[in-house]
């Protein structure tokens, strides 16, 4: 399994890099024509290696290594995140479940769904009168969408065999929505859950910008405010990669109950 | 002879575009205790509505279902079937899909009863041998034969197979035809099997009973398969009681087809429609 992503890592590596390569290109050119005041991608370099290479550095409450402050993002998403996910499942199986519900439902789910983070946060502070549980209230609202249409929809995928069984073992409550819906609709659920945890580290800069809560975010914005633009930069490539490496694992589990 | 399971003037129909379509009409059916009906027809003829309608999975817009002189009111374990494409949960071993319906149906007993039941099942269809491997991982008759033992472990009243055998290749057929002819043999129970294919119910029915061609299908006049267990499949191609009972399956149904054939002409729907009935 490792030999052979190694094999076609050394030969598939290649455009990658050079995608990269001409994004870094077309970043440096910018800096040295029209836009003087986006730094250069050498400047970024140093102006950020203090952050890079002691990335856990604690040098004061707004001046931390990179991961220091990734890490207190990842705490806060995390918390946002398991949230979402506690209130958007059953509310999923309930619409997956009953027409009643989603009749009922359905349209305010629809209409609060677009709604952007930098709407909720507002709200978040007005109902909790504190930066943080507004922070995580916003993760949580922006969030949990893709986990309830999904966790719908797989309920709603399950073939009529498998309930039939349910229906002829009269099995009860409780032992169909485990033994039955659950495991039928997990496939779904987990494409919601990949979803919503990459809404929750999207919606994450937004809430800690306004809130101004230590982490990459609220890093981003403070630095932008202190015209350090390196900084800026590297947030961006901090949250892009953390945001990626996210998606990958998360990619890796879904597979595991794909196939299981 | 009390009928064990009992039809009486059952119909159902389903809504469509084209507004309410009957599938089945006046259908009366009579099996007697460890008895072994085949029911014969068309695909599309209403042979699962007829299989969900003594299951419970359906109730009839008229008319009543009983078993063991109770009224069918719902779907329940006293009615194991064995569904056309086996409906086995794939997230499930061999193992836990037969003891899911074990402990359900023998809450009571002991967990090591119930272990030693469903080990016993699954001997029963030959796959001690695959009863940790997932569905996914099976053929589609040892499929399918998981779906038997699930079942039978069930100690039903009544058996219903629904077209067991019609998704397997003819060898595989074969040899699950004579393994149900040898469980049944082995434990009598009352089977409700449906089937289109002739052959089959000759092998392992008592009594055939032709469904006419849908819509509005309704059983036929039952057919006495008198002809002595165990059945031989080589020596049955020339037993003139086979030849006999399949050429009056046969009539039956071809001619319950041309006789929808006609109706449908005079009732001048789409030729098409017509012709494909006839040649299903």
């Amino acid at each position: 399994m490792l030999k052979i992503t190694s094999a076609r890592g050394s030969k598939g590596l290649f455009l990658p890099l050079l995608g990269i390569l001409f994004v870094v290109a077309v970043w440096a050119l910018t800096s040295s024509t029209w836009a003087p005041a986006l730094p250069s991608p050498a400047r970024t370099w140093e102006v950020s290696k203090p952050y890079i290479v002691a990335p856990f550095e604690k040098r004061g409450e707004l001046d931390q290594g990179i991961l220091r402050f990734t890490w207190y993002s990842l705490i806060r998403v995390g918390k946002g995140y398991l949230l979402a996910i506690l209130l958007g499942t059953p509310l999923g199986l309930l619409l997956g479940v009953s027409k009643w519900f989603t009749r009922s439902f359905d349209p305010i789910i629809q209409i609060l769904r677009p709604v952007s983070p930098l709407a909720w946060l507002p709200l978040g502070l007005v109902i909790f009168q504190k930066p943080e549980p507004a922070g995580i209230f916003t993760i949580a609202m922006c969030s949990m969408w893709p986990t309830v249409l999904n966790t719908a929809l797989g309920v709603r995928s399950i073939p009529q065999d498998y309930l039939n069984v349910a229906r002829v073992l009269q099995l009860s409550r409780r032992k169909t929505l485990f033994r039955v819906l659950l495991p039928a609709a997990l496939p779904y659920m987990f494409t919601g859950f990949r979803l919503s945890l990459g809404i929750a580290w999207l919606v994450i800069v937004a809430a800690e910008m306004l809130t101004g809560a230590p982490g990459v975010g609220g890093f981003l914005w403070q630095e932008y405010n202190a015209l350090i633009y390196e900084h800026i930069i590297l947030c961006i490539i901090t949250i892009g990669v953390v945001g990626f490496g996210l998606d990958r694992v998360m990619g890796l589990v879904e597979r595991r109950f794909k196939t299981g | 002879m009390n009928p064990f399971v009992e039809m009486r003037a059952v119909s159902k129909g389903f809504a469509s575009a084209s507004g309410r379509v009957s599938v089945l009409e006046d259908v009366n059916l009579e099996v007697g205790e460890g008895e072994f009906v085949a029911i014969v027809g068309y695909s599309g003829s209403g042979k699962t509505t007829l299989v969900s309608l003594l299951a419970g999975l359906l109730t009839p817009d008229s008319g009543t279902v009983s078993v063991a002189g109770k009224p069918v009111l719902g779907p329940g374990p006293d009615r194991g079937v064995v569904f056309q494409n086996y409906s086995l949960l794939p997230w499930l071993t061999v193992f836990e899909n037969v003891h899911l319906a074990v402990d359900q149906v023998f809450a009571q007993a002991t967990d090591a009863e119930k272990r030693a039941r469903t080990e016993r099942y699954i001997q029963l269809v030959n796959l001690s041998h695959a009863k940790d491997r997932k569905p996914g991982q099976l053929s589609g008759g040892m499929r399918q034969r998981v779906s038997v033992a699930r079942a039978l472990a069930m100690d039903p009243k009544v058996l219903l197979l629904d077209e067991p055998l019609g998704a397997l290749d003819a060898l595989t057929r074969g040899t699950l035809q004579n393994e149900i002819s040898r469980i049944w043999q082995a434990d009598r129970k009352t089977v409700v099997m449906i089937t289109n294919d002739v052959d089959e119910a000759i092998l392992l029915a008592d009594r055939i009973i032709p469904l006419s061609a849908g819509p509005k299908a309704t059983l036929g006049p039952a057919i006495s398969v008198e002809i002595e267990r165990p059945r031989d499949r080589k020596a049955l191609n020339h037993h003139p009681e086979f030849k006999h009972v399949r050429s009056r399956v046969i009539e039956y149904l071809l001619g319950s087809a041309a006789q929808r054939r006609a109706t449908r002409a005079r009732e001048s729907l789409p030729l098409t429609l017509s012709n494909a009935l006839g040649e299903a």
